[in-house]
């Protein structure tokens, strides 16, 4: 009996079973409603762009580690398939292919690899490929096909409801349509309802916590809310809604809401954990500016969206959120 | 219901031995008693080699006032006084007694009678627990006497028991709240004389319903006693935890619970406090829960201390073959041993059998930050910062951060995704962070 060799190690002997993988795979899972919408709005589009992205993040992950960081292959740990899918939802579904892989390398090479891969990156590498790409190639990022048309190459385009409202022009469509999907827009925004049951799954298995969601969605309807209160001309608002005075700038608000990347941003980017502060006061203040940003690009900024950017500014300054706010201390209260 | 209110985890409970009534372990054929087996400096041998011992008899004297008496728990011959493994592998003073017969002191009362009157006077009462060598049996095995004696000033008001026995596996002190419940009352009714508190509580975790019934039914004729159900929550054991769930207060850093007018005391001590104090029964044996998947005969077990974990294992169906870790204590918290010989000790409460499967560790990964730790830490530490920081040995940093406040629960490392072994770096930081705060302290 006493030849057997035992482990002998410090407490705790067990261990919850949780991993980075089943994290992953849960995200993925969350986000398997959107992309059924995409599939239905955009067809072979979706199904195209979702592909050669995940499969170039994917071989850009194993490329780089294995030459260059000469490390244990990572891919399995689904992150950068996260990443390839994430990237995908980002990009209009009739993006040429080249400029899909470009985003990839730019967002596995530069934007995490290039910092020591999962868990050193300081921004969404997603968003960082998301980025690059709208600013090399403006044209090809906000030429959205239009909702209904399935090929990938020839597709008619239109504009997006949020390029809509911020140029003044083209009718824009009704709160069922946004809700269901039938807007122009980038893979993984045109389906709210979806995008909503994704992120519902995500809050209930815990994989995030309300925090950053809530803080950046309340924060958004809030000020939009209060923009079109005060200045209903500026925005635009006239002939939304009617009957109690606050009606239009309430559909005002939750057209902010709903369309666009917010939603997509709100529980799937920006909480991301690798870039988002780990306490939950930190995590309030995170989504709350991510929210106050994202308002600003959108209102005054030159671009219609702004959920990108506003969540790689606020990914800067999580190191900063971090070290100033600590969590709740035992025994704190009563000294 | 009540409960903490900062971090926690909610690990699978596994009390497989539930229900399982106390059962006597036979006794071995050599008892090994460690005498470092309590917090505080270890204990000095009265007695010599060739000595016959009756049970009861003292063995060894404390050593000063942080330090407790050890007694023998068999009868029989001293036939070695020298060095031994502990359970950590760490080298210690021991004495070894050939078992013969079981005669026991006659001043000890055998007997299974209730006694329910005590006519002894404070002093009397904690210079009865002291010379029992009562030491906390949650595992902490701190000198029960030095625990009852405030600082002059302070005022108890609140005996706490800790009847909630958050460990998964373990179940000797839920079996012993259904079999030796009275006593347990009269015990906490004895412990509340000693200090002059007027309350006694017990908080028992909301898993051991019939447990929690049966003490209620009795504490109804026991003035000043409460029975508190707990909702299930780890480590609602842990001393300022317990305390926050049954009063509402917490422990400020660095400060002992007197300051919110508390003395906790576990199940299994508060019974040993009845025993001694009532029928001058020094702390001789313990109950263990001897348990795991593979186990043959998994179960409550009255053990004398100073019985090898071997033969623990010989009574309760063998040793399993797939057996992978021994862990003296629950899977939380307990300690892995490095060989069955070990003997069982003072504040054991039970024996594990882990598989490979069960217990063997993860690689560990690049922390992603996912924060699973800071929220499960029940002292709302950072334990992922730590890590860090002991890597880049900043032991200033770690002092601020706290890093002294840590219960050494091991909620983090569960929790981990990335299965980094982060409690091992924690106490890495804590024994350096300790010993600078140590040696600053004794050069003023």
């Amino acid at each position: 009996m006493m030849d057997k060799n035992l482990y002998v190690s410090i407490a705790p002997h067990i261990h919850s079973g949780d991993s980075i993988e089943k994290k992953m795979y849960q995200v993925l899972l969350a986000l398997l409603p959107a992309f059924l919408v995409s599939l239905y709005v955009f067809g072979w589009g979706s199904l195209i762009v979702t592909a050669i992205s995940v499969v170039s993040c994917v071989v850009f992950e194993y490329l780089i580690q294995k030459y260059l960081l000469k490390g244990e292959p990572t891919i399995k740990d689904g992150s950068a398939i996260l990443t390839g899918v994430l990237l995908a939802f980002n990009l209009p579904s009739n993006l040429p292919f080249w400029i899909i892989i470009l985003g990839a390398l730019v967002a596995i090479g530069v934007a995490k690899m290039s910092f020591g891969g999962l868990g050193n990156n300081p921004f969404n590498p997603a968003l960082v490929g998301r980025v690059f790409l709208l600013i090399s190639f403006p044209v090809q990022m906000t030429t959205w096909p239009l909702p209904g048309e399935h090929s990938y190459i020839d597709a008619t385009t239109g504009a997006t409801p949020l390029a809509m409202l911020h140029g003044h022009f083209g009718q824009l469509p009704d709160m069922v349509s946004v809700l269901l999907g039938k807007t122009g827009g980038s893979l993984g925004e045109v389906g709210s309802i979806a995008l909503i049951i994704g992120g519902t799954y995500l809050l209930l298995r815990k994989v995030i916590s309300w925090h950053i969601p809530v803080s950046i969605l309340s924060t958004v309807l809030i000020f939009t809310f209060i923009m079109a209160q005060i200045a209903p001309q500026t925005h635009h608002i006239g002939h939304l809604g009617t009957g109690c005075p606050f009606m239009p700038a309430i559909y005002y608000a939750l057209f902010h809401l709903l369309s666009g990347g917010l939603l997509l941003g709100a529980f799937f980017m920006a909480t991301d954990y690798v870039t988002s502060p780990m306490t939950p006061r930190g995590q309030i203040i995170y989504g709350t500016g991510i929210g106050i940003i994202t308002v600003l690009i959108r209102l005054f900024g030159s671009y219609p969206e702004g959920v990108s950017f506003a969540i790689l500014i606020m990914n800067s300054v999580t190191p900063l959120i971090n070290t100033y706010v600590k969590p709740k201390r035992f025994g704190e209260v009563i000294k | 219901m009540r409960t903490f209110t900062i971090g926690g985890i909610h690990p699978p409970g596994n009390k497989i031995s539930a229900g399982q009534p106390i059962h006597q372990m036979p006794l071995p054929q050599k008892a090994i008693i460690l005498l470092n087996q309590h917090f505080g400096k270890p204990a000095v041998p009265v007695v010599t080699k060739g000595e016959s011992v009756k049970v009861g008899q003292l063995l060894a004297k404390a050593d000063g006032v942080l330090s407790a008496n050890i007694h023998a728990p068999v009868s029989g011959t001293i036939s070695k006084i020298g060095e031994t493994q502990d359970a950590s592998g760490y080298k210690h003073h021991a004495v070894w007694i050939d078992v013969e017969d079981d005669i026991w002191m006659d001043s000890i009362d055998k007997s299974s009678e209730i006694i329910r009157t005590c006519s002894l006077e404070a002093p009397a009462i904690l210079e009865k627990i002291r010379e029992a060598g009562i030491v906390g049996m949650g595992g902490a095995t701190f000198p029960a006497h030095i625990k009852l004696t405030p600082p002059s000033g302070k005022k108890v008001e609140t005996i706490i028991v800790n009847g909630v026995e958050c460990e998964p596996y373990l179940t000797a002190d839920h079996q012993l709240m259904l079999e030796k419940g009275e006593e347990i009352l009269i015990g906490l009714t004895i412990l509340m004389k000693a200090v002059n508190a007027q309350k006694g509580i017990i908080g028992i975790e909301n898993n051991k319903q019939d447990a929690i019934a049966h003490l209620k039914k009795m504490a109804k004729d026991w003035p000043g006693i409460e029975i508190l159900p707990l909702k299930v929550q780890y480590p609602q054991g842990g001393e300022k935890q317990l305390i926050e769930a049954v009063t509402g207060r917490q422990v400020p850093s660095g400060a002992l619970p007197i300051e919110v007018g508390a003395i906790v005391q576990n199940i299994a001590t508060v019974y040993a406090v009845y025993e001694a104090v009532q029928k001058d029964k020094p702390l001789v044996e313990c109950v263990l829960t001897i348990t795991g998947k593979t186990v043959g005969k998994p179960g409550n077990y009255l053990t004398r201390i100073g019985t090898p974990f071997s033969e623990l294992m010989d009574f309760a169906g063998g040793f399993p073959e797939n057996a992978a870790k021994v862990i003296a204590g629950g899977p939380m918290m307990g300690k892995a041993l490095v060989s069955l010989s070990v003997p069982v000790t003072k504040g054991c409460s039970g024996l594990l059998i882990l598989t490979e499967a069960e217990t063997k560790r993860k690689k560990s990964q690049n922390c992603i930050r996912c924060a699973k730790c800071v929220k499960a830490c029940p002292m709302g530490l950072e334990p992922y910062l730590f890590m860090t920081l002991v890597e880049h040995a900043e032991w200033g940093k770690l002092e601020k951060e706290r890093i002294m406040d840590c219960i050494e629960c091991g909620c983090c490392t569960y929790s981990c995704p990335s299965t980094r072994p982060l409690l091992d770096y924690l106490k890495i930081g804590k024994a350096k962070v300790g010993s600078l705060i140590h040696a600053r302290n004794t050069k003023k």
